[in-house]
């Protein structure tokens, strides 16, 4: 696959790491259903009050997708950074895993796939209440799922390629603050991206991932399906591959050798 | 202990000639490797050495920290590519199959790696994930190592609350989750205590009177004298010497060992019988065949004031005289 050493078994990493997660379900699940009720109070319901509308959308419709992008950008890039680094680093269950049949390529591969399912888990989770809120719409909110995919593969890519850099756990708290807080702010999740001067818009454009999930989602959630998402989706694809591609060179140059 | 050892290794003490390098053509060749070297920048952790290990038998690495024998066996485990020469396990290919290579090897590695997010027992089972064992099979087999190492009673604790022996048992309980026709063990008793010591002792010289081969670093001598049917020693990136333990304290070290208080005199004293000595940290040693003459000689004729002593000659013996007695690190 890709050229790279990589079969059926990146799904044994994928099912460790599950089977993990699984086992304490009750606390993991409750951030997903927590989070986006306390978003919807605080800025759809406080803020949102002094917003009449966005572009014609009341502003808990707008920022519901911003929600759910942000979930799964969190939710992948923690998972391949923090989590991904214990492992490598501190517990060592990656040298124990290339000791048997497995390669590396399909260690950090299995990883990746899982840090995007734990994205996918936040969005299933979150959805109901985003539904119950009346803030997303249906049917076309579904089609966000196979994005999420996307999106949550792209961001644990992200994430493998500074914990693949980083010479400590402590180095990883730059990305956090200096790329995911700015990402967070300034992606078109909680005011339009046109707002910002020009050459800010397109560098949100041109660098963060997350400006391209919020435009696909959003368009699903408002239910607002154009060709205009289009850019976007090349952009995210081909960045999920490059990033997908070089996570796991840098991880194999930094523990092969 | 030793009672054991020779039953359990009958064909060992009869043929010892079948160890030998050349002499090998009925058994299977595990690990054949040719001028293999390793290099990390411009440190040359591995210095074309070459070597050979056969189907049976339980081969050492000895030598000093940073002599290149963990180098060496992260690249039969098919985990670091080597830079120079050829390494082949079963005959194939180390970087060419490193999947069927691993697929019937075991390692227990020197830093522990078992995976905290596991209790003991479902560890086991997830490991043997990794190989493709169907899930009965590896309940069934976990649950026989579990016994084998005594670690029943801990099947359900987390890994974290085991004492450092039994974390040590049951990473060899997880290197034989695989049945591996080849165990790899990087200092496997590093940190034990003597009855944790034994007991991997024993569950090794049971692997290996069953047919298994077994390739082990140390730097403990007592461990490879008791465990190794042939060993080398290391230093440097080098093998300086090769063979089974006992013919290398014959041959490097004599039978016996004396050893006395040094001073001006005794050593004159010695020089002038034409008795060859090392003198270091205020004490002289005699590697001799004949204990009882020069220890005579030391008192009669050196006129000595203060200790003799004469013990037969170790591997210990063998290790300093060869890799010499500066700390290393």
């Amino acid at each position: 696959m890709l050229g790279l050493p990589i079969s059926y078994r990146v799904w044994k990493v994928w099912r460790r790491n599950m089977v993990t997660f699984m086992r304490t379900w009750k606390v993991n699940f409750i951030p997903p259903f927590l989070e986006p009720v306390l978003y919807l109070l605080a800025l759809g319901l406080g803020v949102g009050s002094f917003i009449s509308d966005i572009q014609g959308v009341s502003y808990p419709r707008y920022i519901a997708p911003a929600l759910i992008s942000i979930a799964v950008m969190n939710a992948a890039f923690f998972e391949c950074t923090y989590a991904s680094y214990v492992r490598m680093y501190y517990a060592k269950t990656f040298d124990a895993m290339i000791a048997t049949p497995l390669s590396i390529e399909e260690v950090i591969a299995g990883e990746l796939l899982w840090g995007a399912t734990r994205g996918l888990i936040y969005a299933v989770l979150m959805f109901p209440v985003l539904l119950a809120f009346g803030v997303i719409d249906l049917p076309s909110s579904f089609l966000i799922f196979p994005f999420v995919i996307l999106a949550g593969l792209l961001f644990a890519g992200l994430g493998m390629c500074f914990t693949a850099i980083s010479p400590g756990i402590d180095a990883l708290n730059y990305p956090s603050f200096l790329l995911i807080t700015p990402m967070f702010l300034f992606s078109g999740t909680f005011f339009p991206l046109n707002l910002l001067p020009p050459f800010i818009q397109i560098i949100a454009l041109a660098l963060l991932p997350l400006a391209h999930v919020v435009i696909v989602f959003r368009s699903f959630t408002l239910d607002m399906i154009s060709l205009s998402i289009l850019p976007s989706l090349v952009w995210l694809a081909s960045a999920t591959l490059i990033l997908f591609i070089v996570s796991i060179r840098l991880m194999k140059r930094r523990l092969i050798v | 202990m030793e009672a054991d050892f020779r039953v359990a290794h009958p064909e060992k003490a009869h043929a010892p000639d079948h160890k030998e390098p050349g002499s090998e053509s009925a058994r299977e060749m595990v690990v054949e490797a040719t001028n293999l070297e390793k290099r990390f920048g411009t440190l040359v952790a591995v210095d074309g050495i070459s070597f050979r290990v056969y189907e049976g038998e339980a081969f050492g690495f000895l030598g000093p920290n940073g002599a290149g024998k963990t180098s060496t066996m992260r690249m039969i485990q098919c985990v670091s590519p080597r830079t120079s020469g050829e390494l082949r396990v079963f005959g194939m290919d180390t970087q060419e199959h490193p999947r069927e290579i691993k697929q019937t090897m075991g390692v227990v590695p020197q830093e522990n790696n078992l995976d905290p997010d596991f209790p003991v027992r479902e560890g086991l089972i997830q490991f043997a994930r990794y190989f493709d064992i169907p899930h009965a099979d590896a309940v069934k087999r976990a649950d026989e190592l579990l016994s084998l190492m005594a670690l029943e009673e801990k099947k359900n604790t987390t890994v974290e609350k085991l004492s450092g022996g039994m974390k040590r048992r049951l990473i060899l309980a997880r290197a034989l989750m695989n049945r591996p026709r080849l165990l790899i063990l990087d200092e496997p008793t590093t940190g034990l205590d003597p009855q944790a010591r034994h007991l991997i002792w024993e569950g090794l010289r049971d692997l290996v009177s069953q047919g298994n081969t077994i390739l082990l670093t140390t730097h403990y001598m007592e461990e490879a004298a008791h465990l190794c049917d042939r060993i080398v020693i290391m230093d440097h990136g080098k093998i300086l010497v090769e063979g089974k333990p006992q013919d290398l304290v014959k041959r490097y070290a004599g039978d016996y060992i004396v050893e006395a208080d040094s001073t001006q005199e005794v050593q004159e004293c010695l020089k002038r019988h034409d008795i060859i000595f090392d003198a270091y940290e205020g004490r002289v040693q005699i590697f001799t065949q004949d204990p009882k003459e020069v220890t005579r000689l030391l008192l009669d004729e050196c006129s000595m004031g203060g200790e003799v002593a004469a013990r037969p000659a170790s591997l210990e013996d063998v290790f300093l005289r060869l890799t010499g007695r500066t700390l290393r690190e």
